[in-house]
């Protein structure tokens, strides 16, 4: 699509489900169809913006191997953005598709949760991160994998043999630097401390989630939560680094549009070329 | 004389296609690789389009639409003016599908193929727990001198689909093409 033509669209009007920022995109109106394609979007941009996120550290991993690493979990994920985002993009309709998904849409469109737009900060802090996701993100993919929605099912299938090597590689890592020297088992244990109030926010079913366990296409999220606790606990504990408590106080909003301001500089570096240039191609 | 007496078979395709190298891998086809699912004329006609069927190996593989370029000029050199690549993502790709021969096509370029069935290694996450998400690691055979004395150094490697190796016993580092 062009690119151009989609820069100087009005705000799209509210959705029914989600809050005041939910909105629907394009032909998305109705409750049942925008739940659906705000559950995509969710998919879409917890890959999209953990990619972005792992993208920044390219030619700045502390070492070649690990750079290396994060820019392979980078494309893995910038590949399963696009197939979430591309359905997503035709159930909205109205010319809309991945790019414009990407590239126009402004932070309080965005969908992912929380965790994942935090900015990358030190290595454990990026480690960190990406192992409360990857755990999740197993968990959740093998749920999707028997989604009644054939097309869900089948980019689960394929995006959970490419999540079971995230998660392997951040398991490690957070053994290898927990149980590692002094220093690293400090700055582990402060990430870890940190980031864990933006957990809460990956279990927590919302009517979108709700519609979508409902219909049979996705799952509810808080089934998730115990078997994701036992694997993060038995991770920290083999790392010597102390699990904060699963009752602690949990932020929450980015699945219905309200983020943190570290969202909006993201967005800023990653879709200044086509805010610049719209329609500009390579 | 009629379209179909004409037009390319089927196993003509097949045949320029096993001619189409990996852009990353160039050792061994795209038809090697197991990403060509199907091949096909769609309509009887002279102007008919032939669709051929691939299957990305990783989601993000940049090197997914340069092969699909690769497919449409090797089929125009053929004469096939017409010929669409299509994608296919179920069933998912894996490495089970590198026949016996592409397995050594890649040793005697350097990378070790994988090591067994990609059921073995890959995570399962029935139950998921530390334990199953860390199974011991295959026995990776050095591609250069065959000594099982390796060790990884990254689990990344120089594309999506390997890890990189070091041989403790020639001292030579190499990829290993990952089961998956």
């Amino acid at each position: 699509m062009d690119l151009a033509k989609r820069v100087a669209r009005p705000s799209p009007p509210q959705g029914e489900r989600g809050g005041p920022t939910a909105d629907a995109v394009g032909g998305v109106r109705a409750g049942a169809a925008n739940d659906k394609y705000q559950y995509l979007l969710r998919l879409g941009d917890n890959a999209l913006v953990l990619s972005q996120r792992l993208g920044e550290w390219c030619g700045k991993g502390p070492a070649l191997e690990e750079d290396m690493a994060l820019t392979n979990v980078a494309l893995d994920l910038l590949g399963q953005a696009r197939l979430w985002l591309s359905y997503a993009a035709e159930l909205a309709g109205d010319g809309a598709d991945e790019d414009s998904l990407a590239y126009l849409r402004d932070a309080n469109q965005f969908r992912n949760v929380l965790l994942l737009e935090q900015p990358n900060g030190n290595y454990a802090d990026t480690v960190v991160r990406q192992f409360f996701f990857d755990a999740w993100h197993a968990l959740a993919l093998q749920q999707l994998r028997i989604s009644k929605e054939p097309r869900i099912a089948e980019i689960a299938d394929k995006a959970l043999k490419e999540v079971n090597y995230h998660l392997r590689r951040s398991s490690d890592l957070v053994v290898r630097l927990g149980d590692g020297t002094e220093t690293s088992r400090k700055m582990m244990q402060a990430a870890v401390d940190h980031l864990w109030p933006y957990t809460g926010e990956m279990f927590d079913a919302d009517g979108v989630d709700i519609a979508a366990a409902a219909a049979g296409y996705g799952f509810d999220p808080s089934g998730l939560r115990a078997e994701w606790l036992a694997y993060v606990r038995e991770v920290l504990e083999e790392s010597t680094l102390k699990p904060p408590s699963p009752e602690a106080w949990m932020q929450k909003g980015g699945k219905q549009g309200r983020h943190t301001e570290h969202l909006s500089h993201m967005l800023s570096e990653m879709q200044v070329l086509q805010r610049s240039h719209p329609g500009a191609t390579w | 004389m009629s379209a179909l007496s004409t037009r390319a078979s089927i196993d003509t395709i097949w045949s320029w296609l096993r001619q189409v190298p990996d852009p990353e891998i160039p050792v061994i086809s795209v038809v090697d690789l197991g990403i060509v699912r199907d091949v096909r004329w769609d309509g009887q006609d002279a102007d008919a389009d032939v669709v051929v069927t691939v299957t990305p190996t990783y989601s993000g593989c940049p090197a997914t639409e340069v092969i699909a370029a690769s497919i449409r000029d090797r089929l125009a050199e053929g004469g096939i003016g017409h010929a669409r690549v299509e994608t296919r993502l179920s069933p998912a790709w894996t490495t089970d599908w590198l026949g016996p021969e592409a397995k050594e096509k890649l040793r005697g370029y350097g990378i070790a193929p994988p090591a067994g069935p990609a059921g073995e290694h890959v995570i399962d996450i029935s139950r998921l727990t530390r334990r199953s998400a860390m199974k011991p690691a295959p026995v990776i055979a050095c591609p250069r001198c065959g000594s099982t004395h390796t060790q990884v150094l990254s689990q990344f490697g120089s594309t999506p689909c390997k890890s990189l190796h070091r041989c403790d016993a020639c001292h030579e580092t190499f990829d290993y093409f990952k089961p998956h």
